[in-house]
């Protein structure tokens, strides 16, 4: 690791007047799992690290005012909460039951409780698991600097491996997650052919909405860990939403998938084992969201 | 560049003036001479270098000492008690073979400290689950699962044996 000087600023403004001084030089940290290794490797070499850790209210979650039609919310989650508070968090387990799923599949205990929502996001590794799950559920990422904030959709928030939106002098303070609509179901599918900690093969989200006669009013499909973003499989979403929610229909629509991702060769599988493997785990995770859409759980 | 960190280990606090580079865990075995801390992977995944920061399991192997600052480690070395007698889940490694290099023991100790100070009463599963991150190439886990089993069963009763004391 080369040499750096280490920042600990106790407000977002002194934060932002740290990255308008330093520029290109500095990088924050969070959670530290991903930059610190990116030091150790010397991928990343930044002259000034800026942590984020005292910075007070930027890891907190709030159910955030209803939607429009009033019968779903949100949930703020802030930027530096760490994964196993996500996962472990009451408010995460009534309103965003797949959010916690999600977040328990990350890497290992340990991990979990060093990482944040919002360093995973900034890191952009199209081989992580909240991404897809956020992407399906509609969340945003809230982007603050001293001009301002914008808030981004996580959906287009990831533009190139390890590359994503943030613009210089941003920090992501927040995401925030809409609720499933009512009559939906969700499901996130993570197939780890090797081993319990490992990094996804491919993995699959999918929130599915009913409507009447069994008709697939909505739905949502993200793949993890098959290209250099995470990759919404809107094509395939369109051939399955409005028609009926039957097998032929949903084995139908999982084939298409294997021909919007584009897989690399790893030592997880070759590309066409994935590209495979795509399909076989859209059609179980629409599935799964099927079995997952109870009426009891809509109610709230 | 040489910064000022702030860290309390064991309960012991300590002004240190290091590179801003320098790793938790190097902090601790060069710094503070607590070798008790191991490292094995250096990228988070075997779960060597265990220590718990604020209470939470953390990899000191990619933690930069600057970046906690302020805050509290406590480390294989900070769980005797004053007098000497070792905590349950050390004890427990003891009686129910849960080593035997013993280059993984300090994490796995620390790993299944931190769960019991969470989840007092884990089942076989939780345990597993929980401890996934702490990788053995000696004991085939069964002597870790079972010690940690152990620990969890003997704290209870320590802590039913004070309730009664407090009743009486
Ligand atoms: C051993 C291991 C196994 C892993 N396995 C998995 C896995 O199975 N699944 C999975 O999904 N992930 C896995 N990960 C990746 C892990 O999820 C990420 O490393 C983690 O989410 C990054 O979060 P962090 O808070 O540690 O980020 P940091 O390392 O602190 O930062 C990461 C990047 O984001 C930037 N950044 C951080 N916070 C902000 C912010 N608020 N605003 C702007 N920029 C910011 C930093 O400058 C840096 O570029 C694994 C990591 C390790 C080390
Ligand atoms: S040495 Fe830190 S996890 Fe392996
Ligand atoms: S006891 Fe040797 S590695 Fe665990």
């Amino acid at each position: 690791m080369i040499d750096f000087e280490f920042h600990s600023p106790t407000t977002l403004e002194e934060a932002f007047d740290l990255l308008e001084q330093y520029g290109e030089d500095a990088r924050v940290i969070a959670g530290g799992t991903a930059l610190v290794l990116q030091m150790k490797q010397r991928f990343a070499q930044p002259g000034h690290v800026i942590g984020l850790r005292k910075i007070p209210g930027l890891n907190s979650i709030a159910i955030e005012a209803m939607g429009s039609n009033g019968d779903t919310g949100s949930v703020r989650i802030g930027a530096l909460c760490t994964q196993r508070s996500i996962e472990y968090s009451e408010i995460i387990g009534q309103k965003l039951p797949l959010v916690a799923e999600t977040f328990r599949r990350v890497a290992t205990p340990r991990i979990r409780s060093m990482a944040t929502i919002g360093g995973g996001l900034v890191h952009g590794d199209p081989n992580q698991d909240p991404p897809p799950t956020l992407i399906a559920l509609g969340a945003s990422a809230v982007l603050t600097s001293s001009r301002g904030q914008r808030v981004v959709p996580v959906a287009e928030l990831f533009l190139d491996y390890f590359e994503t939106d943030l613009r210089p002098g941003e920090i992501l303070t927040s995401v925030v997650v809409p609720q499933a609509p009512p009559g939906s179901g969700a499901a996130y599918l993570k197939f780890l052919p090797r081993t319990a900690d490992d990094y996804a093969t491919v993995s699959v989200a999918a929130v599915v909405t009913a409507g009447e006669d069994n008709m697939c009013r909505d739905v949502r499909i993200v793949l993890g860990s098959v290209g250099v973003t995470p990759v919404h499989a809107s094509d395939a979403e369109d051939s399955l939403r409005g028609r009926p929610l039957n097998e032929e229909n949903i084995r139908a629509c999982a084939a298409m998938v294997s021909d919007l991702v584009d897989p690399l060769d790893d030592y997880r599988g070759s590309a066409a084992y994935k590209r495979e493997m795509a399909q076989v785990f859209t059609r179980r995770a629409i599935q799964q969201a099927m079995a997952a859409m109870s009426p009891e759980k809509n109610k709230d | 560049m040489i910064q000022r960190v702030n860290l309390k280990v064991n309960g012991q606090d300590h002004q240190l003036d290091i590179p801003a580079r320098r790793l938790l865990v190097d902090c601790l075995r060069y710094e503070l001479g607590l070798t008790g801390t191991k490292e094995g992977c250096s990228v988070g995944i075997c779960g060597a270098c265990t220590v718990l920061i604020d209470g939470e399991m953390a990899a000191s192997c990619i933690t930069l000492a600057a970046a906690v600052d302020g805050a509290e480690i406590t480390t294989i070395e900070g769980l005797a008690g004053e007098d000497g007698r070792l905590h349950p889940v050390q004890q427990a490694f003891i009686d129910h073979g849960g080593f035997q290099c013993g280059i993984c023991t300090p994490g796995q100790v620390m790993a299944a400290k931190a769960l019991l100070d969470q989840n007092p009463s884990p089942t076989e599963d939780e345990i597993r689950d929980w401890m996934m991150g702490n990788l053995c190439r000696c004991t085939g886990y069964y002597g870790i699962l079972d010690s940690v089993v152990k620990a969890a069963e003997a704290s209870e009763t320590s802590r039913g044996a004070n309730a009664s004391n407090n009743a009486q």
